[in-house]
């Protein structure tokens, strides 16, 4: 099987704006889709903080074609599934199902994503669910860390301090009509995005998309482009105390490079020789191998149309912290501050690049390649560049970036665990 | 013996079980070692071992120093991990086709050549009770081994994989090696590989890496524990911080080889979604089930889940919701008592036992996707039955009637086959 590439993509766009990208794959006898729209939680005000979220859930709780159990026992009458969940930027939809229920899943899509009824009953119950699951955010280390940190390492009014699921205080409040409204100014199909790859004909997949997207009036919104973060100058941190607790979260980070901007690819390999390679870079050799103070200690570049973070995540032992928070930040600025060796970057290019087969074994992995390759106009020779692009990334480069966007004397820190 | 085409199952001279799939829809291949051994061979004073045992593995033998493999499998573009469980330990490797042999070098020396060097044991003691501080922060995992510690009191599922921190605290580098010595032998272990390569040359492959390793003096004693039938319902409760309730059932369930296990898959389908089959995950949602619509549709819990596992001896079907709050682990049990009462008493319909097949046909499929997945049914299915059990599991399923389902909701989904969890939080 050959990387996806222009040659056995079949891309277009519809008239309404929606762009159609599809892979066969005659593998298998299974099919995702897999997609996005611009309707995520920056077009929602910060008092409204989770609305975005709890539109997109709503969406699959009833139709106008059909109930919210007729929905679901449809799908799960024939072992497919179909999922709508909300982002900071997009909502993103998947779908998964044998190939001879590709138009059921798409025809359930299309329903939910035009047709959406918002019942009531539905909305309460949803509500309940989602107070729920907030209720058991305040109570967990990992996420509270990673709430905590957002709101540390971006300037007070940006979006990104907001967390995309909202708080008990705001979710409690919004309104049916805050959903309806919502979702009448903001699903559009302008800047929609639909990935199918599995075993179907190309052209036949085409026509059903074109079927049951291509009525779809396209007055829009305005894409809402992200906000800048400024560069933090100075140590910005705060722990969360949740008594009862064992293990202590820490998020120790930055905001990071867009995936469009220019030396994402250098970051995003200084990411991996960080915090990935092997059992987790160097972060894991030191700060869990050698100095056995965590469970797991790792590093994530999000990358993202905006400036999403760069951290490094730990789970140590309470009594640990501090000496975890100093290994952490030795090793940032040994990145920052020391060329990488050659026989290590040399490592980390060939893992990027030698792991792109096993990151394109299943549908569900070429489809995320492209989501990619056409929300970031990386091109769709993109994977077929790939190699190239990595290898020619040097330690000058990788030490750049790194002093770009990390500092081992100024950053964000938000600590989760017992008093 | 008859196997399909690209399929291999032989036993080495020393005893080693090989079995290897083919599967060229990608040039990726999987190689996997298991062992017969988890928390199902140990004891108190000794739990967790097998899962130390198997960080030690990560921590370098003279011919890979500590941290070698990890470097070796990445650059050459894999994905490693390794996996303990009450039946088994299994390592793996995923790799671009042609660079498998490495993996096979990496687990041929370290069957053997393991170091347990005390200083490595000593920081990997911090590092594994910290994984159990990180359980120990989920109220569910809370709940989960109080209600297994109360549903067995002799065979040794009652004991979570992860250990009990008094034996995290002593367990001796001594006594680790003697587990490693014990059970990493060839006539203990399965090699599996699923990929793009000619079986005939995989299993050579096999037999030049594995042929020569002897077996150890010590063979593995057969674990004698037997637990007594239960008689009575059990009840556990768990309080603990947070402001969210939990609810859990187990019911003594019948292991994997048994007929009775397929019949209780279709039951868990029925009952709870049929989201459970894989460690893979298969991704359906379980919204049109019948405790959905019991304890979420009407508001009393915001997500249920069943649990049915395959295992070497008899082990449970667990059944899981989060409390909605506003409300308690009571009504739950109400409602859901009220469920099983239902499907005990009038049978299951046609349409549900057929939707029951459909969805596990389309998992079967989706789970064939991966190389991954594939080398994972394979050798997790020989370690509890044999690899004609995940070979023949549709056609099984298929055959499980209206009465089945049935009887064994009668047999197994009692109170007094049960123990019941709850959590209760204090902030309530």
């Amino acid at each position: 099987m050959s990387i996806p590439g222009p040659n056995d993509i079949l891309r277009r766009e519809l008239p309404n704006g929606i762009v159609v990208l599809i892979r066969e794959n005659h593998a298998s006898p299974s099919v995702v889709v897999n997609g996005y729209l611009a309707a995520g939680a920056i077009y929602e005000r910060a008092e409204q903080a989770g609305l975005a979220g709890f539109t997109a859930d709503a969406l699959m709780r009833g139709t106008i074609n059909r109930s919210f159990q007729r929905i679901y026992e449809e799908l799960e009458a024939v072992g497919a599934s179909v999922s709508i969940s909300g982002g900071m930027h997009t909502v993103g939809f998947g779908a998964k199902s044998l190939a001879e229920d590709l138009p059921l899943t798409l025809d359930i899509l299309a329903d939910a994503l035009r047709h959406p009824t918002f019942p009531v009953e539905e909305v309460e119950k949803l509500r309940g669910e989602l107070l729920t699951d907030l209720e058991e955010r305040a109570h967990d280390t990992r996420a509270m860390a990673s709430l905590t940190f957002f709101e540390l390492a971006y300037p007070q009014d940006h979006p990104y301090t907001r967390s995309p699921d909202g708080y008990v205080e705001t979710v409690g409040k919004l309104t049916r009509d805050d959903l309806v409204e919502f979702y009448l100014r903001n699903y559009t199909p302008q800047g929609l995005v639909i990935v199918i790859v599995g075993a179907v004909e190309s052209g036949v997949a085409l026509r059903q998309v074109e079927d049951i997207f291509g009525d779809w009036d396209s007055s829009g919104h305005a894409i809402i482009p992200p906000p800048p973060a400024p560069r933090l100058a100075q140590v910005h941190t705060r722990t969360v105390h949740i008594p009862g607790k064992t293990q202590t979260d820490l998020v120790l980070g930055y905001p990071g490079p867009a995936r469009t901007d220019p030396d994402f690819l250098d970051a995003m390999v200084c990411n991996t020789i960080l915090g990935v390679f092997g059992l987790m870079g160097r972060l894991g050799e030191r700060v869990r191998d050698e100095q056995g103070l965590a469970y797991y200690s790792f590093s994530r570049l999000d990358g993202g149309p905006g400036p999403g973070p760069w951290r490094v995540i730990a789970g140590v032992n309470p009594s640990n912290v501090e000496r975890a928070i100093e290994s952490i930040r030795a090793e940032i600025r040994r990145i920052c501050e020391e060329a990488v060796p050659e026989d290590e970057l040399v490592d980390n290019k060939a893992f990027i690049t030698g792991s792109l087969p096993l990151r394109l074994e299943t549908n569900e992995g070429v489809a995320q390649a492209i989501v990619n390759m056409e929300r970031y106009k990386l091109g769709l020779d993109y994977l077929q560049r790939y190699a190239e692009l990595i290898n020619e990334i040097d330690a000058a480069r990788v030490q750049a970036a790194a002093r770009r966007w990390l500092d081992p004397d100024a950053y964000a820190l938000a600590i989760a665990g017992p008093p | 013996m008859n196997q399909p085409n690209g399929f291999v199952k032989t036993t080495l001279d020393n005893g080693l079980t090989v079995l290897v799939r083919e599967s060229h829809s990608a040039p990726v291949t999987s190689f996997w070692v298991w062992y017969r051994v988890g928390s199902r061979n140990e004891h108190q004073g000794i739990t967790g071992i097998s899962h130390w045992v198997e960080h030690m593995l990560f921590k370098g033998t003279p011919a890979f120093p500590k941290g070698e493999v990890d470097r070796l499998i990445a650059r050459e573009g894999g994905m490693f991990n390794g996996m303990t469980w009450y039946d088994f330990t299994t390592y793996l490797a995923t790799l671009p086709a042609e660079r498998i042999e490495l993996a096979l070098r990496i687990e041929a020396d370290r069957m053997v050549n393991a170091l347990f060097e005390p200083g490595e044991v000593d920081a990997e003691r911090t590092v594994v009770i910290s994984e159990r501080q990180g359980d120990e922060n989920d109220p569910e995992f809370l709940l989960h081994e109080e209600v297994m510690a109360a549903a067995f009191r002799v065979h040794p599922y009652g004991n979570a994989t992860i250990g009990h921190m008094c034996d995290l605290m002593t367990i001796t580098r001594d006594q680790l090696y003697h587990h490693y010595r014990t059970y990493y032998t060839p006539a203990n272990a399965l090699a599996v590989a699923a990929g793009d390569f000619k079986a005939e040359e995989m299993v050579r492959l096999i037999e030049k890496h594995f042929g020569a390793i002897p077996n150890n003096d010590c063979a593995p004693q057969p674990v004698r524990a037997v637990e007594p039938p239960q008689k009575g319902e059990r009840r556990v409760v768990v309080e603990g911080e947070g402001n969210v309730a939990y609810f859990q059932v187990v019911f003594r369930a019948p292991p994997a080889r048994e007929p009775d296990f397929f019949a209780l898959t279709v039951l868990d389908a029925i009952l709870a979604g049929a989201g459970g089959v894989t460690f893979l995950g298969g991704g359906l949602s379980n919204k049109s089930s019948r405790l959905y619509r019991a304890l979420v549709e009407t508001e009393l819990a915001t997500s249920v889940s069943g649990s049915l596992v395959p295992t070497v001896d008899p082990y449970v079907y667990s059944i899981s919701a989060v409390v909605r709050t506003g409300h308690t682990p009571a009504e739950v049990e109400e409602a859901l008592n009220a469920e099983l009462e239902r499907v005990a008493v009038a049978s299951v319909t046609p349409e549900e036992l057929t939707k029951a097949i459909k969805q596990a046909k389309a998992q079967f499929a989706y789970s064939s996707e991966s190389v991954t997945a594939q080398a994972l049914w394979l050798g997790f299915s020989e370690i509890f039955a044999d690899y004609s059990w995940f070979q023949n599991y549709i056609a099984n399923l298929s055959a499980v009637t209206i009465e089945d389902v049935q009887r064994v909701a009668q047999t197994y989904l009692k109170r007094s086959n049960r123990t019941v969890g709850w959590y209760v939080p204090a902030n309530a």
